[in-house]
């Protein structure tokens, strides 16, 4: 279990979000919803150890982040990247290996054949010799779900995966997470898109400048929380839309 | 053609123009190398900086009377931190913060200079004497060859990935800043070697422009690499012949033919696609 325990995160002297406390289970796929500027980002970003906090801890079992640093995977935004740097798919994705191989080793046939086998489960093998700007936005969100999978990590992390792309990536990548949650890891998810929410996360954190909620999806997703994390006339379109479909 | 023939012929008569063009071709080499890994780090700034920036160390080190790589060293890799903490400590963005540094060390440069040298050599250091390297001089230059290569192939994962995607890097646990500064000291013996060339001026176009030739040619890294230096060296050397032949300053001659071959490459390069483009446009 990764366990945030009363985390504070401010850029100079305005707090993100103050006394975060919350977890995230092994086995489940846990969805970090809240509107823009809620502090989504920055909580994964303090959780991956890329912002310091300026008060509380994450640990993950009981150890700090910092020595189970080769345990995680991080999928960030594509936007954040350099799509016309000279590095082709299978490169990219080969990256995955670089932190458990250490300096002075070079990634060799296992990692080599590793690499190829991540393409082939997010379908991508035929693309492994492809320029990374020559592929659509949901191609490149699977190349770096194929990263992830290299890592063997026993925590994922993603951003915002699933803006800007096709339906088939889409299914695809939620496959990959599935398969992940079958094998007891622990899977963070940003998102964006709360039609989905009940349907593709198991648990769900609820987050608005500090944690509005959070449990099993199905409980904390109600028109309350989203009213009181968004607005009331979102929390009523959404909520009576659906009561209508019923 | 009779020109080259004589050129051929004279390097053949010529100590000074054999050292001028071993050196010529180390350099080439040498800058194209981390001039590609300062392009695609989107670091042109800092390269021209730290060619800059470099100016006092030599000064300190002709009045000290020790090796001018010790005394660049020292001011160049000063100068990246202090553009780093200036960046990091205050609001002021990182381009701000090197123009502020730089030109402050530059400045000081000068003076040092002028303190300690005649005015003859502050143009040498500042153009490139090619025509006047010594034997220390080439064996200095080929103990920095040596490093640069030493340093990309013992680090080539760490250099490509912190280039791509450093805050994933950071996330495995790579320690980013080490690399940074780590190239940022082979950045300063390069530009100390590149100084004898094409002088400090020049130096920002020998690690910008053959790495940037190069990147309109390939999708590939390392094929990237090889390319650059490919283009430094043919630069180095067809500018050594125009500068022996028409008596020009080695290092202009050097730079406008790396420029000519990088306007080749704008406009025929497939990945470029120049024409293309253009018609895209037009309709």
């Amino acid at each position: 279990m990764l366990t945030v325990k009363n985390l504070t995160v401010a850029y100079d002297d305005t707090p993100v979000f103050s006394d975060v406390a919350v977890n995230f289970n092994a086995g489940k796929i846990t969805g970090i919803i809240g509107p823009n500027g809620a502090g989504k980002s920055t909580l994964i970003k303090a959780i991956l150890n890329l912002i310091k906090a300026r008060q509380g801890s994450v640990d993950y079992n009981g150890q700090s982040m910092k020595s189970v640093q080769k345990k995680i995977a991080y999928v960030e935004q594509r936007k954040d990247l350099d799509l016309t740097f000279p590095i082709d798919v299978l490169d990219v994705v080969l990256t995955g290996t670089y932190g458990k191989l250490g300096l002075f080793k070079n990634p060799g046939k296992a990692e080599k054949q590793a690499s190829l086998d991540a393409l082939e489960q997010v379908s991508l093998s035929e693309f492994k010799k492809r320029q990374i700007g020559n592929l659509s936005g949901g191609q490149l969100q699977r190349v770096f779900v194929a990263r992830a999978i290299v890592q063997q990590a026993e925590i994922i992390i993603l951003d915002e995966p699933f803006v800007g792309i096709d339906l088939q990536s889409e299914t695809a990548i939620m496959q990959i997470l599935k398969q992940w949650r079958d094998e007891n890891k622990t899977i963070i998810v940003i998102h964006h898109d709360l039609n989905k929410v009940t349907k593709y996360f198991d648990d769900l954190v609820i987050l608005n400048h500090g944690i509005v909620d959070f449990g099993p999806a199905k409980q904390v997703y109600n028109p309350k929380n989203i009213e009181s994390a968004f607005s009331a006339d979102l929390s009523s379109v959404l909520f009576q839309e659906k009561e209508g479909v019923q | 053609m009779t020109s080259i023939i004589e050129f051929i012929h004279a390097l053949g008569k010529y100590d000074f123009l054999q050292s001028a063009l071993l050196t010529a071709v180390m350099v080439g080499i040498m800058s194209g190398i981390i001039g590609s890994f300062i392009i695609l780090r989107g670091m042109s700034l800092m390269g021209d900086a730290i060619s800059h920036a470099v100016l006092p160390g030599v000064a300190v080190a002709y009045m000290l009377g020790i090796n001018i790589l010790i005394g660049a060293s020292v001011f160049g890799v000063l100068a990246a931190l202090l553009i780093g903490f200036v960046a990091s400590r205050s609001k002021i963005k990182t381009d701000t913060s090197i123009g502020v540094v730089f030109s402050a060390f530059y400045a000081l440069g000068f003076i040092l200079i002028s303190m300690a040298e005649s005015s003859t050599n502050l143009h040498h250091i500042l153009f490139g004497n090619i025509l006047a390297v010594s034997d220390s001089d080439i064996m200095t230059t080929a103990v920095v060859l040596g490093l640069v290569i030493l340093f990309v192939v013992t680090f080539y994962k760490e250099l490509l990935v912190t280039s791509f995607d450093e805050t994933y890097a950071k996330t495995y646990g790579l320690n980013v800043q080490i690399i940074h500064y780590a190239l940022m000291l082979v950045l300063t013996l390069v530009t100390v070697s590149a100084l004898q060339t094409v002088g400090i001026i020049l130096v920002v176009a020998m690690l910008i422009t053959p790495a940037a030739t190069a990147f309109l040619w390939t999708d590939k890294l390392n094929v990237m690499l090889v390319l650059s230096a490919v283009v430094g060296v043919i630069s180095s050397i067809t500018g050594l012949y125009f500068s022996y032949t028409f008596n020009w300053a080695s290092g202009p001659a050097i730079v406008i033919v790396a420029a000519m071959l990088f306007a080749i490459s704008f406009v025929a390069s497939p990945k470029q696609n120049f024409f293309k483009l253009k018609r895209s446009v037009a309709r």
